[in-house]
């Protein structure tokens, strides 16, 4: 077998000369992978501190003026919104999926880098469209991020003026960007892959990045189609999702729309892109764990088949989030049994992990301290997912605080303490230095406990019955006063955790300048970004030859192997003998 | 680069036509789809979500169709036009339908002498699809104008139900759209083909990866045809 694909084209890449060319206008997927990863923080960082204002409000109620009551709406809504799409999948994607998946497959490139690169410009847009809402007429929407028509485009919501159109557009536009780089990111994977890399050798990062970017292109569409069709309830009165309604006294003029439809839309949507956030985080850390426990990753192919078969089914579990919508009681019958199917391919997935620490060679270095938060955090909210997954113990709790601390956990939590992970695990690699290891702990520390500290009360608020998305609870008989103290408490927590996230920045931003400079494989990893020729990776990724790989990415602790891992590019002949980091030069088969 | 792909057909993995060609083209390194170039694989995959809005748009208007207050207007009556005295339905529209599919069928033919290297030919064919796929839009605006100087508009229509008015703009409006983009598309293709750019860099392949693109949204409009027109 031996035709040259494409991928193995020697012609030389473009290389820009100019500053502008190279990190600004860059069609490196790695440079793009970075500003993809600095916009999506910076968002972040916004929703971050609406979350702190909120849990201010919550904690001590009218302490800071500006928190009115539609302001809450809009914290709310924003916060949301933005760590669900603007920051979690920009940056698992956009992010770790533009660097990692060429690097780890052994390309030099994504297959178009032009569209690549226009991907991160539209994205920055529509973060521009998203945040020019805080300063419109009437502020951001404050629809929640669920944007439940009708009240999303009724007055008396606020931003109902300017801030749903920004919104939608933005979405809209956000939808654009995720298309040109996922099919980016799907078309590599299926066909720049080097040789020997089959899909079965791909390391599960790849893997969830893979299946998790496949799921966009498909769920993706429903958000598009929702915003086209609210996009013209609101600007040129058609009902589609507008019943006849009467709105401050007044009816409004639409009449025989589907409120409901709206909801089968947005979750068609939605719930696979809680999996579009989980996937690759759930790859990613399959990978730390097995790194840095110096083992194989427990049942390599069934964690693939397990990502591949929660990717299907995320698309038949849609209405979990309707049960109380008033859909077909039916419907609730069918939804809660694919759901609790789900859990099945999840629950292996858990099992492998642990399964995978077992008798480990167990470094608890940062990145798998966050890797193993990542399990606690997880089974957790999994397991307050089959909770809320039965109907009839849905419908009491939902819309209360139990479920906040449910998603939360799941995949608010879970996915951020991947990405720390990743961060850590990977910036030797991304910029040639150490970051700082104490820091590094107490960063893990603060945040891994706070986080407990913030969400476990919250079930327990939940099962009080205090109700989601309230500014305040004023007097209930069925709310004790004590309530008030748990709030106060996840405040205070939920700020400290907040202001501990300086110390990440700090640790990175010091050691990207004056860190110890970082061998290129510190952590003896097999897969092959570890084993460029030069750290940080340059433009082109492999020098002259692409790499040829000879086994899968988890050959650790191999018995009768020189070293306790054998890199993915080692030849089975050079496995007894102390080799290179380097990739051998191509071999013929 | 695919020049070599293309001229090394003899090296070419022949995969069995079965279920274990299938695992075997799954199974390898390199490539899935052996020797498809990239930017088809990405056309394909690109008309896949594309596939989901449009079943997102129809089941959208399923939906609001079958649960609105009012009754449906009636489409042979909607869509019919005054014919020498005679009323006829739906006659527009299978005029439409009719130009659609025939730039299908040059599309198909352009193809195939692209194959061939042809380059006169193929962007000759390119420019005729590109042309009926003109037409075509020009009788949509034509519709459109009909409908609203009958009084249809988005939110409101004299016949029935106000969803009436608001699918169908926006669902042919976005399939108008599609094909407006297409006969685009296919111009800057054809004069490409027709510059010789493509005997030189030996890409071909760019008037196969228009032609999928151009089959998809004939296919489609097949659906909304069926759906909005004869439903
Ligand atoms: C320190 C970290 C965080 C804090 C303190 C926090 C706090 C909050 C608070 C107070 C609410 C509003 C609850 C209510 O009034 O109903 C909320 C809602 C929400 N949060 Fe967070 N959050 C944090 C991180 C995250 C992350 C990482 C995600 C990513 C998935 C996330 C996703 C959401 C979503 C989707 C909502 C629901 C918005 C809505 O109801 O429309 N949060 N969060
Ligand atoms: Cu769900």
């Amino acid at each position: 077998m031996s035709y040259s694909t494409i991928a193995e084209d020697t012609r030389p890449l473009h290389h820009p000369k100019t500053w502008v060319g190279k990190y600004v206008w860059s069609q490196d997927h790695k440079v793009i992978a970075l500003q993809y990863t600095i916009t999506a923080v910076s968002v972040g960082l916004v929703a971050l501190v609406l979350s702190g204002l909120m849990r201010l409000q919550l904690g001590f109620p009218g302490m800071i003026q500006f928190i009115t009551p539609e302001a809450y709406y809009q914290f709310v809504t924003m916060h949301g919104m933005i760590m669900v799409i603007y920051l979690l999948t920009a940056l698992l994607l956009g992010g770790f999926g533009n660097y990692m998946i060429p690097l780890m497959i052994g390309a030099r490139d994504m297959v178009f880098p032009y569209v690549n690169m226009l991907s991160f410009w539209v994205y920055l847009l529509s973060v521009i469209v998203l945040m020019a809402s805080f300063f419109v007429p009437g502020g951001p929407t404050g629809a929640g991020w669920t944007l439940y028509p009708p009240q999303a485009i009724t007055a008396g919501t606020p931003g109902a003026t300017w801030g749903i159109i920004l919104m939608l557009a933005s979405l809209a536009i956000f939808i654009v960007a995720f298309t040109m780089g996922g099919l980016n990111y799907v078309t590599t994977v299926l066909q720049a892959r080097t040789r020997g890399m089959t899909l079965m050798r791909m390391p599960c990062t790849v893997w969830g990045i893979f299946v998790a970017t496949i799921l966009g292109l498909l769920a993706f569409p429903a958000l598009l189609v929702a915003a086209v069709m609210m996009m013209l309830d609101r600007l040129i009165g058609t009902s589609f999702f507008m019943p006849s309604i009467i709105s401050m006294g007044e009816p409004l003029a639409h009449s025989g729309g589907s409120p409901i439809l709206f909801q089968h839309l947005f979750w068609f949507f939605g719930h696979p892109e809680v999996y579009i956030v989980a996937l690759p985080a759930f790859g990613i850390v399959s990978d730390l764990i097995s790194t840095h426990a110096r083992k194989n990753i427990f049942g390599y192919r069934m964690m693939v088949w397990a990502i591949i078969i929660i990717g299907g089914l995320s698309f038949v579990v849609w209405a979990h989030h309707m049960y109380v919508s008033g859909m077909n009681p039916y419907f609730g019958f069918f939804f809660a049994t694919s759901t609790l199917i789900i859990a099945v391919p999840t629950a292996i997935k858990v099992y492998n992990w642990i399964l995978t620490l077992w008798r480990g060679d167990i470094h608890l270095r940062v990145p798998m301290l966050f890797a193993i938060g990542f399990i606690f955090t997880f089974i957790h909210g999994g397991l307050t997912g089959l909770f809320l997954g039965n109907v009839s113990v849905d419908v009491p709790l939902s819309d209360t605080y139990f479920v906040v601390g449910h998603f939360h956990m799941v995949m608010g939590v879970s996915p951020i303490l991947v990405v720390f992970g990743a961060i850590y695990h990977w910036y030797p690699k991304i910029t040639g230095r150490m970051w700082n290891k104490m820091l590094g702990q107490l960063h893990f520390w603060i945040t891994f406990i706070g986080v407990y500290l913030i969400y476990l009360p919250m079930h327990y608020l939940g099962l009080l019955g205090v109700p989601r998305r309230y500014y305040e609870m004023g007097d209930t008989d069925f709310v004790p006063a004590s309530a008030q103290w748990a709030n106060e408490a996840i405040t205070v927590a939920a700020l400290t955790v907040g202001v501990a996230q300086l110390i990440f920045f700090y640790n990175l931003i010091h050691s990207y300048f004056k860190g110890p400079k970082a061998d290129p494989n510190p952590w003896g990893a097999t897969s092959l970004e570890w084993q460029t020729p030069q750290t940080p990776p340059v433009h082109g990724n492999w020098g002259p030859t692409l790499p040829t790989v000879y086994r899968w990415a988890y050959d650790y602790s191999v018995p009768g192997a020189a070293q306790d891992f054998i890199p993915q590019n080692v030849p089975p002949e050079d496995m007894a003998q102390d080799h290179e980091t380097r990739g051998p030069a191509v071999v013929e088969e | 680069m695919s020049q070599t792909t293309l001229t090394q057909q003899d090296h070419l993995v022949t995969a069995p036509n079965s279920l274990e060609g299938l695992v075997s083209d799954w199974s390898t390194d390199q490539e899935v789809f052996k020797k498809v170039q990239w930017g088809k694989a990405m056309m394909w995959i690109f008309l896949l979500s594309d596939t989901f809005i449009f079943s997102c748009f129809l089941t959208s208007y399923m939906t609001v169709r079958a649960s609105t207050t009012v009754p449906w207007p009636n489409p042979s009556e909607v869509f019919a036009l005054t014919l020498f005295g005679q009323n006829v339905p739906l006659i527009l529209i299978a005029i439409m339908t009719f130009v659609l599919i025939s730039s299908s069928g040059t599309m198909a033919m352009a193809v195939n002498f692209g194959y061939r290297r042809n380059r006169k030919m193929t962007a000759a064919l390119m420019y005729a699809t590109a042309l009926l796929g003109l037409m075509f839009v020009s009788m949509q605006a034509f519709e459109w104008t009909k409908l609203i100087s009958e009084g249809a508009r988005p939110w409101a229509n004299p016949w029935g139900a106000p969803q009436f008015g608001a699918t169908f703009f926006m669902i042919t409006g976005f399939h108008g759209l599609h094909v407006t983009i297409g006969v685009i598309y296919l111009t800057i293709i054809a004069t490409r083909v027709l510059n010789g750019v493509y005997d030189r860099n030996g890409k071909y392949e760019v008037v196969e990866i228009a032609g999928l693109y151009w089959h998809f949204v004939d296919l489609v409009w097949v659906f909304i045809f069926a759906f909005f027109y004869l439903w």
